[in-house]
């Protein structure tokens, strides 16, 4: 056992610090491979905030926005092999799109279209969990099954700091840690579970120090810092894969947007605050850190935010094309199989929708 | 043909599909070591080892949850809830989570679990070990609820919950765990989902009842016939969720009068929906209106009171007896 105070052992571990200076070395991640994860964050920071314009439109209905997350959520998918699995919550779009989910599901569930968890065949990702925490024993499921199957393969599950206090995630810790299955919890804190602050959702410091009652190893890394995320999780992933894990990390990082479209922030927060986590935005300091480098200047950057906003157009009209739908399908995946009562349902609907038409 | 208890049946059941199927584990409380509280699990740590056969912390809803991520991840898991009432603790993950993977994902995933746990009263447990929350689950698309009445059907039916592609509800009436023996094939045999089973013809009255309360049902047939010379037709449902709709109306446009037996609180239970369905679908066959016989609408009294409370051959035969004289 690790000796010392708490923030001894759970240590921030950082990279890049919000000016864009490495404070550590570059670890996994090669310069062009950070110009694409630049060019990546600057298109979901885009299609993040089209599709909360797209709810003001009524487009679709509730949002709930990752701003401020993308370098937490995309270390964190990087560090997957193909065979890994991604567990994600209703935020994690930007995890999700870096697993294989076309960003239109992002806008699919805020629309409730049928498609919404209708995960391509070859990804390896859930559907997004709307339960707070339901999906951590899930994680659990799916990295048990890796291993009973012996495969070469490990899980991640995400939740947030307010998923923290539920049942289901001690109740999931306690299991992965007893079959030590391979699995790393990855936990998005962002600071607010809607109004409430970290400090009234725990009386601890850090989420990472519950490692020590669950026998596991526990880390503590910026989340605003792409280079530290990706780097920690791509190390335990590789130890979870050699039945090493489960583990468990807390990325610090904050949601600068509100819980959704139907939340409002300056009820509960002060714009201070919000200023002091705007500055340590995780794509600013990439910016500034290609920028130091010479890997990019000011006319490559306009020409990355003018490319965003083409690939989230394409999204767009994506989720456009995929809006024309049989509401008849609500009843063909209930069951395996239409039962008589849901067969004669569905006649029904059908015909109340033709009605309705005309 | 060997004569087997529900038990034995059952524990022959989970044996032949760990046996056949690698993807199969089960798991709960105490049902490795010490085969299950009421040792439906009985020896199969010791044949199949502790990958198959698995103790779990003391979770319900860690139970269902991880299991609902082993279903998801390819296996066939068959997780069981020690008592009935205990499965409150584990709601969100059958309601929520087991009953809508198919539904959210379009088909993609699927979550084919079992939950197995005893059901019903009458066995002198303590307080949330009796009770009877069959319609709750009635109620939730996305999940089968099935409940056998006696050994044979308890392996088929069994054994067919953990090939269907849904999550099932299992539902084991505890109090026939070791009441009476069948005769129980030693083959896998299936008794398939969703049909119901005429146990008896008749041609007065139709007696419908599931699980704990067929006995009381079948004893009440008999005496009606040996005492009333009424001739009742009796339908074990099997499965509650999808409901054989077809039999029950086919067996009440034949009888003309309809009672139905449940052990759960009266007011929203499933006898409410079967009454429903008949007005619906045979009001004009009908004699008399739909009786219901069940338990009250208070919570489960436990030892004490419980024998006065659960429905009985009496009360049975008294509404069997006011349908026909209506």
């Amino acid at each position: 056992m690790v000796a010392g105070s708490i923030a001894e052992q759970f240590p921030l571990l950082q990279r890049l610090n919000q000016d864009g200076e490495l404070v550590g070395d570059l670890g996994v991640v090669t310069p062009s491979g950070f110009l694409e994860v630049y060019r990546a964050m600057v298109m979901l920071r885009r299609f993040d905030e089209r599709a909360w314009n797209l709810q003001r439109q009524g487009v679709i209905g509730t949002y709930a926005p990752f701003k401020g997350q993308e370098a937490a959520q995309l270390g964190a998918a990087h560090a997957l092999d193909e065979a890994d699995w991604l567990i994600p919550t209703y935020r994690d779009w930007a995890a999700s799109w870096a697993r294989g989910v076309p960003l239109e599901h992002g806008l699919f569930f805020a629309k409730g279209h049928p498609a919404m968890g209708a995960v391509p065949e070859d990804a390896r990702v859930l559907p997004a969990q709307v339960v707070i925490a339901a999906q951590t024993l899930h994680g659990v499921g799916i990295a048990w099954s890796l291993k009973l199957r012996r495969e070469h393969a490990a899980a991640l599950v995400t939740f947030g700091d307010g998923a923290a206090s539920q049942g289901d995630t001690h109740e999931a810790m306690n299991f992965a840690s007893v079959f030590e299955v391979p699995l790393v919890f990855f936990c998005e804190n962002n600071h607010w579970a809607i109004s409430v602050p970290l400090e009234r959702q725990m009386h601890a410091d850090t989420i990472a120090q519950r490692a020590l009652a669950y026998g596991i190893e526990g880390y503590r890394v910026d989340g605003n810092d792409y280079v530290a995320v990706v780097n920690l999780v791509s190390e335990l992933m590789a130890r979870a894969r050699e039945g090493e894990g489960p583990f468990l990390v807390e990325a610090v990082t904050y949601r600068l947007g509100a819980h959704t479209t139907a939340d409002d922030p300056a009820k509960y927060r002060s714009s201070d605050e919000e200023q002091r986590w705007e500055e340590r935005d995780p794509i600013r300091r990439i910016e500034r850190f290609l920028m130091a480098q010479g890997l990019i200047d000011e006319e490559q950057v306009r020409a990355v935010q003018e490319q965003a906003l083409d690939e989230v157009e394409e999204v767009l009209e994506r989720f456009h094309r995929a809006l024309d739908v049989e509401p008849a399908v609500l009843f063909d995946h209930v069951y395996a199989e239409l039962t008589p009562q849901l067969a004669a349902q569905r006649d029904r609907f059908v015909a109340r929708a033709r009605e309705v038409e005309r | 043909m060997a004569k087997l208890t529900m038990a034995q049946a059952l524990n022959q059941a989970l044996a032949q599909a760990l046996e056949t199927d690698d993807r199969v584990v089960i798991l709960g409380e105490d049902v490795g070591r010490d085969g299950g509280v009421f040792r439906i699990t009985d020896g199969l740590l010791e044949r199949f080892g502790p990958d198959r056969v698995i103790d779990t912390p003391l979770a319900e809803s860690g139970i269902v949850g991880t299991s609902v991520g082993l279903a998801m991840g390819g296996m066939r898991p068959v997780a069981e809830i020690q008592f009935f009432g205990f499965i409150y603790e584990t709601m969100d993950q059958i309601a929520s989570q087991a009953a809508r993977v198919r539904f959210r994902s379009l088909g993609r995933f699927q979550a084919p679990l079992v939950i197995r746990t005893p059901y019903g009263g009458g066995v002198k447990a303590p307080e949330i070990h009796s009770d009877s929350l069959e319609a709750l689950f009635v109620h939730t698309p996305g999940i089968k609820v099935v409940t056998p009445a006696n050994p044979y059907d308890a392996k088929g039916l069994l054994l067919a919950a953990i090939d269907d592609p849904d999550p099932v509800l299992f539902l084991e009436p505890m109090r026939l765990y070791r009441a009476f023996r069948d005769e129980v094939p030693e083959e896998a045999y299936r008794v398939p989902l969703g049909v119901a089973n005429v146990v008896r013809e008749g041609r007065d009255v139709t007696l419908i009842g599931w699980g704990p309360s067929m006995p009381v049902v079948l004893q009440a047939a008999d005496e009606l016939v040996a005492r009333y010379d009424v001739s009742p037709q009796v339908v074990d449902l099997r499965t509650l969720s999808p409901l054989d709709e077809a039999t029950i109306v086919a067996s009440v446009q034949r009888t003309q009068r309809a009672v139905v037996v449940h052990e759960a609180q009266r007011t929203g239970g499933l006898g409410a929906e079967i009454a429903a369905l008949i007005q619906e679908r045979a009001f004009l066959y009908l004699e008399a209106p739909v009786q219901r016989v069940s338990g009250y609408d208070t919570p489960y009294p436990m030892t004490m009171f419980e024998d006065l409370w659960l429905p009985d051959v009496t009360q049975v035969v008294s509404a069997a007896l006011a349908a026909i004289r209506y």
